[in-house]
This record gives C-alpha cells, structure tokens and sequence, in this order.
C-alpha cells in the first residue's frame, strides 16, 4: 500500500521527523479554515498517489485569500496519470537553504534494508550522480551509522546531527511499520537551521497488514477491488475495454503483453489465483460486469491444479443467468481442458487453439464494434 | 550452498538414489494434502508429514504424522522438507525445520510478510540450508522428484534448466519446450516475492555446472532486479551454454502491482526494458511470447553447433 504525502507526514510526526505545520482538507470550506490557521503565504499540495505532480500543477504557492480560491479548486480537480485528488494538503511556506534527499528501502537483491542519501534532493533520485548507498541489514539504523551517513553527504555540526536523528527516526518507522519503500525528498535544511520533511513517501509490504491494524485507515480500496480481495484474487483495474482473465501472475501478464502488442487495450488485470473454484470464477466474472466500459472478455487458462471444467462451469452459469452479454474469447489448455471445450461450445464463449488466435479475435471483436 | 542435484536425486549407489525423502509441513491442511497427494503419485519419496496435534496419525494410511519437525527429522534422516502452512505460520515452522536440520527448505505458501522471510533466509544462512521460495510452484527433476504444486503434465525429462518466477508461465513455457522436445533437466521456481530465497542468480549457480546441461531458459517479470544480476554473472562467467529469456509485464503499467507482490515498477527500478536490454547485452534474445522460447532456443543451439563445427 502507497500512502499518501499527509499519510506519511502522520507517521513522520509520530516518530518525531522534523515537519512543516499542515493539514488536509477534500474541499474548499475546511481548505479555508486551515489556511486561516496557517497564515499566507502557503503551498497547496494535491493528495494523489503517484510522483510527478510539481510537473503537473498539483504544487501551487498561494500569497493570499484571493488566490486561494481560484487555486485551492483548480489544483483539487486536477487529474495526475489518470488520478483524482483523495486530498488537498496546505503547509506553511517556509525558507529553504538546501534541499536533500533521504530514503531507507527494502532492498530486494542484498535481501536487507539500504540507505540513501544525497545533498542534492527534490529532484528524482535515479538523476542525482552523487549518492550515498549504506545497507543497514534488518536492524534499525545506530546513531553511529546515521552520522557517518551525514558526514558522508558533507553534512556537518548541528546540521549533522539533525539528519543523523531523523534517519534514526526513519528507520525505526520503517522497521516497526515493515514498510518497503520510507522516503523523504525533499528533506530541507531550513533558514533557521533546523532539518524538515518537505515530502513524504511511505510504501508498506501489504503481506504484512495483519500485523498492522493501525494502517487499516490508510487502506484505499475500490468496492471491486475488495471484493476481489475476499475472493483471493488480485484485480487491477485500468482504463481499456478488454477485460483480461487467467490463472497466475505471470500467465496473466503475459496475456496482456500479447493484447498491448495486438494494440489491444486492456481493461483490468485479473488472475483468479491457483485455488480458484466454479464460485470464486462466477465472482470474478460478476467483478468484471461491473468494470465500465468493458466491450470483450480475454480468457487465458492453463489448468493445472485448477482443473478448467470448473471455470467453464462458471462461465455457464454467468450465460445462465445473464450476468454477462459479453463476447468471451477463450484458450483453455491444461487439465480437463478437452471437456472444458465441449462444454463451451455451444454458448458464447468462442474458444481458440492458441492464446494469439483469441487475442486477434478480441481486438478484432473491439475494431467490429466500434465501426 | 547445497549441490541442488546431490541434495535432490543422490548420486548412484546411494541407497537412496532417486528417492530421496520429503517432509511435507501442513500435511494434514487442505492444500498440503492435495499436494502431498499428487507428489507420491508422482513417485516422490514422502517420508513424514508434520502437523502440531495429529502426531501418531498417518496420512493415506502410510506416511507418519509428527508434531514437531524434530521428531520427523529424528525418524526419518529426510533434509528436505515443503511448507504449506498459512503464512502467518510460515516463520515458526521454516525455523523448526532449519533448526531441526532441513538443509531445502522448499517454502510453497503466497502472502509471506518480507520480514519474515528475510528472518528465514538468515537462520538458513547460518545452518547452511537452502530454501526455495516462498510463493513459488517448488521445484523438480523430471520423472525423479517433483516438490510443490506443480502438474506434472508440461514436463518432460531432458536437457533444458528452467528458472522462473511465475508458476503458469514456468507450466506453459515447459509444455512449450517439452512439445518442442526440449526436455528439462531441472526446474526452479524462484518464485514471485519481492525477496527471494533462492535468487535468479543463485539458481543459476545450482545448475550452471551440471554436466547434464544443453541449455538455459529464464521466466522473469516485471519487478527488482534479479534479471539484470543474472545477466551480469552469465557475462562474468562466459557461460556459454544457449540460453533464452521471456520477461512477463511489459505492458503492465508503473507503480502497479501485478498479482505478485514482488512484480512493481518504480519509477525505472524493476522495468522489463531494463531487463531486456541487460539481456540483450549478454546475448541472451527475451522472447515476446511464450511460445517463441523454444524457437528462439533451437535457434541458439544451430548456432552453438555451427560455432564447434568451425
């Protein structure tokens, strides 16, 4: 689960990091009232969670009342890579002297967590040259280590000594929360000295959520996506009209590899998981009706435990009882995939030999509709 | 590290050559006794199951029952052993199996928090055991051992390692290879968690040097960067047997994750275009589908053959 930038910041200040005064607000009376509480000037910060918003207007300064209320609106309905704002966040404007970049993550090669730091911050970190990369193991980050680190950024004196405690900080965060991804960019020194969180990026191993009833509030999740939850599937929904099926990660990755190179544009990802029964396929086929804008369903099967007769059973009862009016188009290969076929073949699903021949089909079924 | 192959098949002579023993943890649980199942009717050799409050039980009227992992490590010898446990319970039991002596700790179960399996892998280290997984379809030599969740259908004795990531894609791609007649020597689910406990490359190094060894494929995706330090030790090492690649999620969009926990792309961090050209470098050709990696791979082979025969 990605947090967002207000998110973050809660945690950031439960763990004593060093913060700019803020709030955030989902409309323009509360924005009003914070900024009352906060004084001009202040930044305006769309709540949305993926990176480039600077780039796309999402931070806006804002001198004055008037301002706000043209400014506070257009950044609230702002729309960054195809996501609306949650939130807006206002903070206090305040003096920079130096932007720097900090970041604790899971590092998957060296199985450990990894520092890094860089004095030069608030621009992407794969651009900065000049970076400091410490592995740090399991444990949480010793003071020692933290200001070796700040020393190793050219850091000195109290500066110093203000980094070196907000890694510190960072890394029991990042520990005690099992987060995979904890960064700061920029962290700021400010005019008046002192180290601040200016941003804040908070990723958590989603696998560890039992653990973590604390994080539940954070848990954004569409009415389909939870239910595909509960079904032990994993749905991603996106913004094409074919909508794309199978069992396995992998397999169904690759089915929508296949669909992107046939310029086809698919509408969700959806594997259905290796213990998938005819209920839990009727369940996904129920999701997927409800998905918008879904013109044809890409069906790529490769039975092994899961036998393929129990997810043509499904797609029979789907006909039966009208969920679907959906063209189906189907490679079923693997367990019991001969009698799955019989099965089908005489209801709407048509069925092909290879996963290439039903992804022409379903592009082709898309270009006939359209026409 | 373990010699996957001594640890897996013996070597002739051996009195158990060919049959070497697996405890099966969670033996008695939906899940773990419809494998277990399917595992003895593929002819591997399970010698216990373990599960807390049925010891004295027998499974299928044969396999004995324990309660603890020592008490079955004690009766039977077996150094191998597949998890099946919910995984809430996957770090309680993979360290009563390290700790009892289990030296492939084989770890099946999905939902696996990372910390914990970073625990795991650390007390592995210290027991020099291995584990493979979590979240991975196991692994197996074909027609001798075949440890997970896998069909057994797709396979077929050979030649041919296959690394993969996924499980649907590492069935599809050695029902493609096998039709091709490109049999398998070995295959190895790395599996589809942001951290692993056998890594691409370590799976590489089980297999690089077996004598029984035509070629190579590597199922990767989307995610980390285990395809690009794989490509680096195959271009340190010259290993010069043919190899091809397939990469799943080119297409998958950024900051996404994609049914695996561990297959998301940050930013450029875990893209299939890094992947790719990595590969590219080691002159590895990535197929664009699965069913193009045996073509590309018999292509590989003609040209190995050209080259010996210059």
């Amino acid at each position: 689960m990605r947090l967002l930038e207000f998110q973050a910041k809660e945690l950031f200040r439960e763990y004593g990091i060093k913060l700019l005064n803020g709030r955030s607000s989902n409309g323009i009376e509360d924005g009003r009232r914070h900024a009352q509480e906060i004084g001009f000037p202040l930044v305006i910060k769309i709540q949305v969670p993926v990176g480039g918003r600077g780039k796309a207007g999402g931070v806006q300064p804002c001198h004055s009342a008037d301002e706000f209320e043209i400014k506070y609106p257009q950044v609230m309905n702002l729309t960054i890579k195809g996501e609306s704002a949650r939130a807006v966040l206002l903070e206090e404007m305040a003096e920079i002297k130096k932007e720097l970049y900090l970041s604790l993550f899971l590092n998957r090669s060296k199985r450990c967590y990894t520092i890094i730091a860089s004095s030069e911050g608030g621009v992407e970190i794969e651009s900065v040259k000049s970076q400091t990369i410490r592995e740090v193991g399991m444990g949480q980050v010793s003071l020692d280590v933290a200001l070796e680190v700040a020393a190793q950024i050219g850091l000195e004196d109290k500066t110093a000594e203000m980094f070196a405690d907000t890694l510190v900080r960072l890394s029991k965060l990042t520990i005690e929360k099992e987060a995979e991804l904890a960064e700061i960019n920029p962290l700021a020194i400010m005019g008046d000295g002192t180290v601040t969180a200016l941003d804040g990026k908070f990723v958590t191993d989603d696998n560890s959520s039992f653990r973590h009833k604390e994080l539940e509030k954070y848990q954004e999740k569409s009415e389909i996506e939870e239910r595909a939850e509960k079904s032990g599937f994993s749905l991603v929904e996106l913004d094409g009209d074919i909508a794309v099926v199978g069992n396995g990660a992998g397999l169904v990755m690759s089915t929508f590899d296949m669909l992107s190179d046939n310029g086809g544009k698919p509408a969700c990802f959806l594997d259905v998981g290796g213990g998938a029964t005819t209920e839990s396929v009727y369940e996904a086929l129920t999701l997927i009706s409800r998905i918008k804008g879904v013109q044809g369903i890409l069906v790529n099967l490769y039975g092994g435990i899961v036998k393929t007769t129990v997810v043509a059973e499904a797609f029979l009862k789907a006909y039966e009882t009208n969920l679907i009016d959906l063209p189906v188009y189907a490679r079923l290969k693997g367990t019991e995939s001969e009698k799955a076929k019989k099965m089908l073949q005489d209801s709407r699903t048509e069925i092909f030999d290879s996963v290439e021949d039903a992804i022409n089909a379903a592009v082709m079924g898309g270009v006939k509709k359209e026409q | 590290m373990i010699d996957i192959f001594e640890t897996l098949r013996g070597s002739p002579g051996d009195q158990d050559y060919e049959k070497k023993g697996v405890i099966i943890q969670g033996i008695t649980g939906a899940y773990g006794s419809i494998h277990a199942k399917n595992m003895i009717s593929y002819g591997t050799n399970i010698v216990a199951g373990v599960t807390p409050g049925k010891g004295g039980q027998t499974f299928e009227g044969s396999v004995p029952i324990y309660d603890t992992m020592n008490e079955a490590v004690k009766a039977t010898g077996a150094k191998i052993s597949a998890v099946f446990v919910p995984a809430k319970f996957f770090l309680g039991a993979a360290r009563e199996a390290l700790e009892a002596g289990i030296k492939l700790l084989v770890a099946i179960p999905e939902h696996i928090p990372v910390r914990d399996t970073m625990e795991v892998i650390n007390i592995a280290h210290k027991k020099g055991a291995v584990i493979i997984g979590p979240n991975t379809p196991g692994v197996m030599i074909p027609d001798i051992i075949k440890i997970g969740i896998m069909p057994p259908t797709p396979f077929k004795k050979g030649r041919i390692a296959v690394l993969s990531k996924s499980g649907t894609l590492l069935y599809e791609i050695s029902d493609a290879l096998s039709s091709a007649d490109f049999g398998q020597a070995i295959t190895i689910g790395i599996g589809g968690d942001p951290v692993n406990g056998t890594r691409l490359v370590d799976a590489f190094e089980m297999v690089r040097s077996i004598p029984e060894l035509d070629g190579m494929v590597v199922v990767g995706e989307i995610g980390g960067d285990s395809e690009e330090i794989l490509a680096q030790r195959i271009i340190d090492t010259k290993f010069e047997k043919p190899t091809v690649a397939y990469i799943a999620g080119r297409a998958a969009p950024k900051e996404k994750r994609m049914g695996h926990a561990g297959a998301i792309v940050m930013g450029t961090y875990g893209s299939a275009e890094s992947k790719i050209s990595m590969f590219n470098k080691a002159n590895i050709p990535v197929a664009k589908r699965p069913t193009e990696v045996p073509v590309l791979l018999a292509a590989k082979m003609n040209n190995a053959a050209e080259k010996s025969s210059d």
